[in-house]
């Protein structure tokens, strides 16, 4: 298997890895940002319960 | 006399074309948009009469579309905001034909001026009298569906804020077939081919507008307003 | 059977659901991911005419489905949930919109990066590309609109009739595109309307189509995961929610 060969994908190895890279970042963007909503979501509960016990005291 | 579903329409088609006579500004100001835009292409991409003889089917529809697209809030904002729009709601009459009733009154106040318009605003384009006929049908066809379309986005974003953007977004991709077709034909009839299948296309997107978009209109206001 | 099914129509035991199902549908798609690169890059020879540029094809192609495909299950969920007024279809319809928009972006990059080295310029108003911008539009006004309505019961009724007028909308779109393509450029065959030819070598057809399951795999994960979030959201209000969020304080 020859690496350089490889990496250069026959001269279009802008295109070809330019479109894989873009490809793994709108997956792990995706994962990200399905995690993320999932946190905020869990902070936005916390707040919420927390300032409704402050006003029912 | 027992309203019927003909006399109501009726009522709501005469009580929207005398709102907008009673304001003329708001018919006026379409059309002058409308010669804006157009001026502005020669100013933008030069005189050369070549040039803008290529380009004025396509300006002439974008023109068209941004126009209507701006007059939309206008088909339900009042309604909306005196009460008349739940009365509506309300009544016996199926919504979609009061729906349908309120396009006529905004096409004959916004889309058919712009028709009667083109032909001037086409000369500026250097487009050739020989087209002339064909952009007035393919105007004359197109723009109802345009107002037809736009209506459902109006319904759906009754009183968001965002407001005449966010219409826009909505609505201009499912404008996109029009314009094709609207534009291909004045261009065909420019290059002296037969506009004969565009016209018909634009006709029969009329007619399957006609048939559907006013209950989906319906639908939508029924969503927004509940 | 049916009793099980119906449960999990509620959004509480959905959200446990849910939470089982993650990561064994991650686990699949990962290993999905791993077995169609592999094919694509490494086994499948290169193109005859395009040489290696084509390997860009493993991604555009199956990006390019899949916008199509989420559009579909986003506009079947809106319906589901206008009909049947399901709270469920509603969210899946809601969460499937910014999944479905980077597809729908990643395809039209990877259009773009397949196309400069094919037609020699960065953006080609070829058919297809074209269909795919104004699928990404309308993804978009999707999401504007919903985001743009506070009440969730309307942002989700007025998405749901939306998506249906684009559905209905899509294929008078693609055609008009077509005619438009043909109209304004000469009938020369591009190299990527070739791939679309009956004749494809199974060692690039194979890894394509593990590359289009892995992306649906990866699809329904990621909607599995932004579901649980979005239910906490919309059920804040009940006692299982603040259960959650207070035990995890």
């Amino acid at each position: 298997m020859n690496w350089s060969e490889f990496f250069a994908m026959g001269g279009y190895g802008l295109y070809v890895w330019g479109s894989y890279g873009c490809a793994a970042l709108v997956l792990v963007g995706n994962v990200l940002s399905a995690l993320h909503k999932h946190k905020t979501t869990l902070k936005m509960l916390r707040d919420y319960s927390r300032l409704d016990e402050a006003g029912t005291k | 006399m027992a309203p019927t579903l003909f006399s109501t329409s009726r009522s709501v088609f005469l009580r929207d074309l005398t709102l907008a006579a009673r304001k003329p500004a708001d018919m006026i100001t379409p059309l002058v948009f409308f010669s804006i835009v157009i001026s502005l292409f020669p100013l933008g991409v030069g005189p050369e009469p070549a040039l803008l003889r290529t380009l004025a089917p396509g300006v002439l529809w974008v023109a068209a579309l941004l126009a209507t697209m701006l007059s939309l809030s206008r088909l339900f904002a009042s309604d909306y905001a005196d009460g008349t729009l739940e009365q509506m709601l309300m009544s016996p009459q199926p919504l979609s034909a009061l729906v349908a009733a309120k396009i006529l009154a905004h096409w004959v106040t916004t889309g058919l001026p712009l028709v009667l318009l083109s032909p001037v605003l086409a000369i500026q384009l250097q487009l050739p009298t020989a087209a002339m006929p064909t952009l007035l049908l393919a105007l004359l066809l197109g723009t109802p569906v345009l107002s037809l379309l736009g209506s459902v986005g109006a319904a759906l974003t009754l009183g968001l804020r965002g407001g005449g953007v966010l219409v826009s977004l909505l609505v201009l991709p499912l404008y996109t077939p029009i314009l094709i077709f609207g534009a291909g034909a004045v261009a065909a009839s420019a290059t002296g081919q037969n506009p004969e299948a565009y016209l018909s296309l634009l006709g029969a997107f009329l007619i399957m507008a006609l048939g559907f978009v006013p209950f989906a209109t319906a639908a939508a206001l029924r969503i927004s307003l509940d | 059977m049916n009793i099980i099914n119906y449960k999990y129509a509620a959004p509480r035991n959905f959200y446990r659901l849910a939470g089982t199902l993650t990561p064994w549908f991650g686990l699949i798609t990962a290993v999905l991911l791993g077995i169609g690169l592999y094919f694509g890059l490494f086994v499948a020879p290169a193109d005859y005419q395009q040489g290696e540029s084509y390997r860009i094809m493993f991604i555009h192609v199956p990006a390019a489905w899949m916008s199509m495909f989420v559009y579909m299950m986003l506009a079947g969920s809106g319906a589901v949930g206008l009909i049947w007024n399901i709270k469920l279809a509603d969210m899946l319809a809601t969460v499937s919109a910014p999944i479905g928009a980077s597809f729908t972006f990643l395809a039209l990059v990877t259009g773009s990066l397949w196309g400069k080295p094919m037609w020699g310029t960065w953006w080609e108003w070829d058919a297809r590309l074209t269909s795919e911008l104004l699928l990404f539009f309308l993804y978009i006004g999707f999401m504007a609109l919903q985001a743009a309505i506070d009440d969730p019961r309307r942002a989700s009724r007025a998405g749901a009739l939306l998506a249906l007028v684009g559905v209905l909308n899509i294929p008078v779109i693609h055609f008009s595109v077509q005619w438009w393509n043909t109209l304004h450029q000469p009938a020369s065959i591009s190299a990527i309307n070739k791939i679309g030819a009956p004749a494809i070598h199974p060692s690039m057809l194979y890894p394509l189509l593990i590359m289009a399951l892995a992306f649906t795999l990866f699809y329904f994960t990621v909607a599995l995961m932004r579901m649980r979030a979005e239910i906490l959201q919309r059920e804040r209000h009940t006692a299982w929610v603040g259960e959650i969020a207070g035990g995890k304080a």
